[in-house]
């Protein structure tokens, strides 16, 4: 017990402590706030897309952060995970009434389907390196969504109808279509919950740190510092990279699924290089490789433009204004050192703290 | 002491929240709140401010009358049916009565089926696109157009090219991730096909290649396309418009409502949408006194000329308004109260507005009344008929 306690204090676990207790407190409180006082429905209606958000930032951490690899595809994972999910959910819907359970097939369908989607695409990607990466991710970002633009998928009593480029799908009465080209997703059943979304976190702060933590990921991590010595030691660089990559791929394709699921309609569009570089500014500005760093910079970051409401016209003003002072402020040595001198007076002071309370 | 104070402090703060969220959102009782939420940055602002400029002179309007006072609050929603949904929250966080929708059609569809499983009245100036007002399984009971549909656009427009003989050979440069413009494009194919118009070019486009149309115009040109079709949105048109004058490309444009709000785009040389053909419900230069009022007012206001987005949004007021006034609609009435009488005012009432006269509509929300071609002829809309 004492051992367990003091591995969860120790210094080399510390970032993942402050990571969970963040998670778990803020969704504590959301909670309690939710159950006592009652919060507005603008931040009701925050809360499943942050958690999704959140969770793809973290998946897209492992790749631009721990992989040293820089992807710009990654709202093409999320598109499938979140097709995927929309169209289960629409096939399961008379058969299975337990709407947890629609969604949690459906979060790990979408995970799966996007993570096969990761593999394949891993083969070539993971053979180029640096901005030959970056261009090939960007452009699977780009198929996915030309090629979901152009789908048509119809159900009724009869099954399954598709058509591609062409809306060819006539359905029987009674039957509804699941995407319709570039309308995407009309009509669909909302799934997502709020405590849907806080366990996809937890589950991706499991696997993301068991991962970083294991054998595997100081494989990843020896391979991103420096490739030649990694590969003399014998280190298969591809295949560890391809780990890194299919494993966010995954997260990526849940996160997906749980944000297709949480609006009535979803366009193709909606997942476009802008939303690849929206997830990598979380990333980029939270600190790459720093978890607790990514989850704050989401939180942050996406509910900022919200709650610029006030400010109307000039709220998207005002928000790349406090872009662009964030990231000085990360950049700017004499503050950077400002800052990590205060971390350095926090950490020192931790440990005391933590072994008079178990002494 | 220091702690102590910032004890206090905290708590303070802790404490003011948590009333500031308590506080219910109590009706003023002073006007009747109607949200909206559309455009107002990115690359469909102009419909967004159109709307909104359109909407406070009618409301201005019908304040100083001293009758039932109204009140408007617009959320910015990037024409995003995701950003859609938390304005929608917002609205609802306000207290909204009776909604204006939103603007753009990809927003409304996805908000769509939340106001009418809230119950609340709306009715949109220019979400054009048929999943706002129903889908494959239900007719929205509370959500209402005031502009006509997708595909009476896209059927109108190819009768029009027809019988004015605007051409022979059509080509089509459309957007592919676009709701509004795969819409009408594919009514307007089937149109052309049934009254034997012949199309000879198909372009599209997305949103990641929304700058660069040479491809399209050269295929169009050696397909020896005569008209062409532009079912998008004005800031495509306006680059469309710019590379065929530079490659001396000269068929005739026809676009339909998106096409709207081209001329009041900063940095857009307005010489190069001469002889441009729309369909719009509303054409500036009419002469009927509605019109007229509306024009000078909207001029003496905001200085410019109104397009079709504020003419429809100046409408959605006064039809509101003539509803609200006519089912006895008051101050303290919640909002699905409302909703009741606006759907039975709204499916037996005749409006008469600027951008059509002897309006009615059907129960599933979709209006008729009659669209109307304009040519741009010296940087202003002239009625092409």
């Amino acid at each position: 017990m004492e051992k367990t306690i003091r591995k969860i204090f120790d210094k080399k676990h510390i970032s993942r402590t402050i990571s969970y207790l963040v998670v778990i407190g803020g969704f504590v409180a959301v909670q309690l706030l939710m159950n006592t006082v009652g919060i507005k429905s603008l931040f009701r209606s925050l809360l499943v897309p942050t958690c999704c958000y959140i969770v793809a930032a973290l998946s897209l951490n492992l790749v631009v952060g721990v992989s040293g690899e820089l992807s710009l595809g990654h709202a093409g994972f999320m598109s499938v995970g979140a097709f995927t999910g929309i169209i289960i959910c629409g096939v399961l819907e008379p058969y299975l009434a337990l709407n947890w359970l629609r969604l949690l097939i459906a979060i790990i369908l979408g995970g799966v389907a996007a993570a096969i989607v990761g593999l394949l695409i891993s083969i070539p990607v993971l053979k180029l390196q640096g901005d030959y990466l970056a261009i090939v991710t960007l452009a699977f970002c780009q198929i996915i969504k030309s090629l979901l633009n152009n789908i048509y998928l119809g159900i009724d009593s009869n099954g399954l109808h598709f058509s591609f480029i062409e809306n060819r799908v006539s359905l029987i009465p009674g039957g509804k279509m699941l995407l319709s080209g570039p309308m995407g997703a009309t009509a669909t059943t909302r799934l997502a919950t709020f405590t849907a979304g806080f366990l996809l976190i937890l589950l991706s702060l499991l696997i993301i740190y068991n991962l970083t933590y294991s054998r595997y990921g100081r494989t990843i991590m020896a391979a991103r510092d420096n490739r030649i010595a990694a590969e003399s030691v014998g280190i298969h660089i591809r295949n560890t990279k391809m780990l890194a990559f299919v494993i966010s791929a995954c997260l990526a394709g849940m996160s997906g699924a749980l944000f297709g699921l949480n609006y009535s309609t979803l366009q193709p569009a909606k997942f476009d290089f802008n939303l690849s570089i929206l997830i990598l500014v979380y990333v980029v500005l939270g600190g790459l490789g720093n978890i607790t760093g990514t989850i704050i910079a989401t939180l942050i970051l996406y509910a900022l433009p919200e709650l610029l409401r006030g400010l109307q016209d000039y709220r998207m003003l005002i928000y790349s204004i406090i872009l662009i002072v964030i990231m000085l402020i990360t950049n700017n040595r004499k503050l950077k050192d400002k800052t990590d001198a205060l971390i350095a007076d926090i950490k020192a002071r931790l440990p005391k703290k933590g072994s008079a309370a178990h002494d | 002491m220091k702690k102590l104070i910032t004890m206090l402090l905290v708590s303070f703060m802790v404490f003011a929240s948590l009333t500031g969220c308590n506080k219910p959102e109590e009706p003023e009782a002073k006007a009747i709140k109607i949200g909206l939420s559309g455009p107002l940055t990115g690359g469909a602002a102009i419909y967004g401010q159109a709307v909104r400029n359109g909407a406070l002179l009618a409301i201005a309007e019908i304040n100083a009358k001293g009758g039932l006072q109204l009140e408007l609050k617009m959320e910015d929603d990037e024409a995003d049916s995701t950003k859609a949904d938390t304005a929608y929250d917002v609205l609802l966080d306000w207290g909204m009565q009776v909604s204006m929708f939103t603007v753009t059609s990809g927003a409304g569809s996805g908000v769509a089926p939340r106001y009418d499983a809230d119950h609340i009245f709306a009715l949109t100036p220019s979400g054009s696109a048929p999943a706002l007002v129903y889908s494959d399984t239900k007719v929205y009971a509370t959500t209402f157009q005031m502009c006509f549909s997708d595909p009476n656009q896209g059927v109108g427009s190819a009768d029009y090219i027809k019988t004015h003989n605007l051409g022979t050979k059509v080509a089509i440069i459309y957007k592919s991730d676009c709701v509004y413009s795969t819409g009408i494009m594919q009514k307007f194919v089937d149109r052309a096909a049934e009254i034997g118009l012949e199309i000879v070019f198909q372009g599209a486009f997305d949103d990641s290649s929304a700058t660069d149309f040479t491809t399209q115009l050269q295929g169009a040109k050696a397909a020896g396309a005569d008209v062409m079709f532009l079912p998008i949105y004005y800031t495509p048109a306006s680059s469309i418009l710019k590379q065929a004058a530079d490659m001396g490309y000269a068929p005739v444009f026809f676009g339909v409502d998106g096409m709207d709000g081209i001329l009041t785009m900063e940095g857009f040389d307005t010489s190069l949408a001469e002889g441009v053909y729309l369909l719009t419900p509303f054409a500036a230069d009419a002469t009927d006194d509605l019109t007229v009022h509306f024009v000078t007012e909207y001029q003496k206001a905001y200085g410019e000329i109104p397009n079709q987005f504020a003419a429809d949004a100046y409408d959605v007021v006064y039809a509101l308004y003539q509803a609200m006034v006519a089912g006895g609609v008051t101050y303290d009435m919640t909002a699905q109260e409302i909703a009741d009488i606006m759907i039975a005012q709204f499916t037996t009432m005749t409006f008469d507005g600027v951008t059509g006269t002897s309006v009615t509509w059907a129960p599933n929300g979709e209006v008729s009344k009659a669209p109307k071609a304009v040519i741009i002829t010296n940087g202003v809309y002239v009625n092409a008929e």
